[in-house]
């Protein structure tokens, strides 16, 4: 018998995998297919202060071995999520979730920490300062240490959940980053959020998306996450859930001996929507093949 | 929704760029107006293509050659396996129907109609359909749709079969209709939406992400709030539309 299961900011979760923020949306669509409480846990689809329609579409434009979104924060507002979404979501997920939060100014990041902070289904604040999609905000705040100080000092002094700060790739000195949000009391870092990239249209000589520029995410961009995650595992001490390109148990286990405590899958659900199950089901043979007998032990292995 | 791995039991050219492929495996579940998801060798994002018909076993497909996708599918062999996430999308509702509907599709928009025409026949309503094509090399599925026992009307761009002309010229020519459903590109759907007198369906396109509606990749507004295609659509009622 093998153990997968870890602790993440102290709480314990069975297995290390969760669906990232944006590809899973309330859970509902996948509740259909297969009961979710196979998960870790999820991170739901990113929530602001008020409703965001989100980008004009197109949105998505493929790539080798991935795609590009530019979804722009498509979301009810934190009060729909926490008097519709929540609700509903307690009707096939009785495991805690982890909240995204967004927002364009550290008012709106607080107003929506304190707003979930209240719900006990939530597990872990995942503050998104990485959104590479939306003008005037997200990604803003994680491109210097001193603005994601700023944000994670402001959210820490408004919850007392765990918060993990989700870190943009699209910047020269990530780890820096990490080591402030870790300095102003951040309870963990998930990385990396996607890539900046554009794809143009031969037909209508134009950008394919209508934002112009997405985030690329999926298989493509994994050996950019690992070597991140491996970078940021030596310069802090709090966890990481390691995020780019997941899509197979074996992608977990070199997540976590890049430094990873947890991973989370995005791009493979919209693929594969079995895709989660897939990789926590095929974890145990995966493991045994490598000789591990508890996943805990492998975190930051490859250091 | 479902995934099911599909044999290709024919795949065949049907008029300029335009290819039926007959898929057998589990449909149950689809209805129509439905898209399926397909999942193609070395490519990323799964391919949605609407249904055109199915029965208990097989599941036919009719898709023009636009892009890597179409063109990978062309040249797939009988006997290969494909796999597929089915019943995807709200699709037609023939309840509405009224007892005399009309059915308008535009190139790779006739399709869809030919299983939502199926089902309304079925039901007993004497279903009339425009069916339109740039030019003659480009028409497929009249005899199919004639077969069906539906009044057909070919319009085409350059006038060299049927009425000259958009779809729009033939609707004048229809009698009293009840209802419409239509797909098309988007201007012709905008064109119908104004020639037509009653109210309809409108099926939409948009570049997808999963196609199941969790990645928010394909929303629209409407005027009944915000809708994914692919979950919500892609068959919207004309009167919620925003153009």
């Amino acid at each position: 018998m093998v153990n997968t299961k870890i602790s993440l900011c102290g709480i314990e979760i069975d297995n290390p995998v969760i669906p990232a923020s944006g590809t899973f949306g309330f859970g509902y669509e996948f509740a259909e297919l297969y009961d979710i409480n196979c998960l870790g846990t999820f991170s739901f689809k990113g929530t602001t202060k008020d409703p965001r329609f989100g980008n004009p579409t197109p949105r998505i434009a493929e790539c080798a071995s991935g795609m590009l979104n530019a979804v722009g924060l498509q979301n009810p507002g934190v009060e729909k999520v926490i008097s519709e979404e929540l609700p509903k979501l307690s009707q096939v997920f009785n495991k805690k979730v982890m909240a995204n939060v967004s927002g364009f100014a550290v008012e709106d990041y607080v107003y929506t920490c304190e707003k979930l902070d209240k719900e006990e289904q939530v597990g872990w604040l995942e503050v998104n300062i990485s959104c590479p999609n939306v003008h005037g905000g997200g990604m803003s705040f994680g491109t210097s240490a001193e603005s994601a100080y700023e944000v994670t000092k402001a959210v820490k002094a408004a919850t007392k959940k765990p918060v993990i700060i989700k870190l943009s790739p699209n910047v020269t000195d990530i780890a820096g980053i990490a080591a402030a949000c870790e300095n102003a009391g951040a309870d963990g870092i998930s990385m990396i959020n996607t890539l900046m990239g554009m794809r143009i249209n031969l037909k209508t000589k134009k950008p394919i998306i209508a934002n112009k520029t997405g985030g690329y995410s999926g298989p493509a961009i994994l050996p950019v996450a690992i070597r991140m995650v491996y970078q940021v595992y030596e310069a802090v001490k709090i966890p990481i859930v390691g995020m780019g390109g997941i899509s197979t148990a074996e992608d977990v286990i070199e997540m976590m001996l890049a430094g990873a405590t947890a991973v989370e899958v995005g791009a493979a659900n919209l693929i594969e929507p079995y895709a989660c199950k897939n990789i926590i089901d095929d974890l145990p043979r995966v493991m045994e093949k490598y000789g591990i007998k508890d996943l805990k032990d492998i975190i930051g292995g490859a250091h | 929704m479902k995934q099911t791995i599909f044999q290709i039991i024919s795949n065949k050219n049907i008029a300029k760029d335009v290819y039926e492929m007959v898929l057998e495996g589990d449909t149950s579940g689809i209805t129509p107006g439905q898209f399926v998801n397909l999942k193609l060798e070395g490519l990323y994002l799964r391919r949605p293509i609407s249904v055109c018909d199915y029965s208990d076993k097989t599941l036919t497909l009719v898709y023009k050659v636009v892009g890597k996708g179409t063109e990978q599918m062309a040249k797939m062999n009988v006997g290969e396996s494909v796999d597929v996430l089915t019943g995807l999308g709200n699709g037609y509702n023939s309840a509405k129907s009224g007892e005399s509907p009309l059915l308008i599709g535009g190139g790779v928009g006739v399709p869809p109609m030919y299983a939502l025409a199926k089902r309304l026949i079925s039901e007993g309503k004497s279903v009339s359909v425009i069916l339109g094509f740039n030019k003659a090399e480009e028409i497929f599925y009249e005899e199919e749709f004639k077969k069906l026992g539906a009044e057909v009307y070919v319009t085409t761009v350059d006038g060299s079969v049927g009425t000259k002309g958009f779809v729009t010229d033939a609707v004048g020519m229809v009698g009293d209709y009840t209802y419409v459903y239509t797909c098309g590109p988007e201007v012709m759907l905008k064109a119908v939406y104004n020639a037509i007198k009653t109210s309809g369906q409108f099926s939409f396109e948009e570049r997808m992400g999963c196609g199941f509606g969790a990645c928010m990749g394909c929303t629209c507004k409407t005027k009944y709030g915000n809708k994914r295609i692919c979950k919500d659509g892609p068959v919207l009622e004309k009167e919620e539309i925003i153009w």
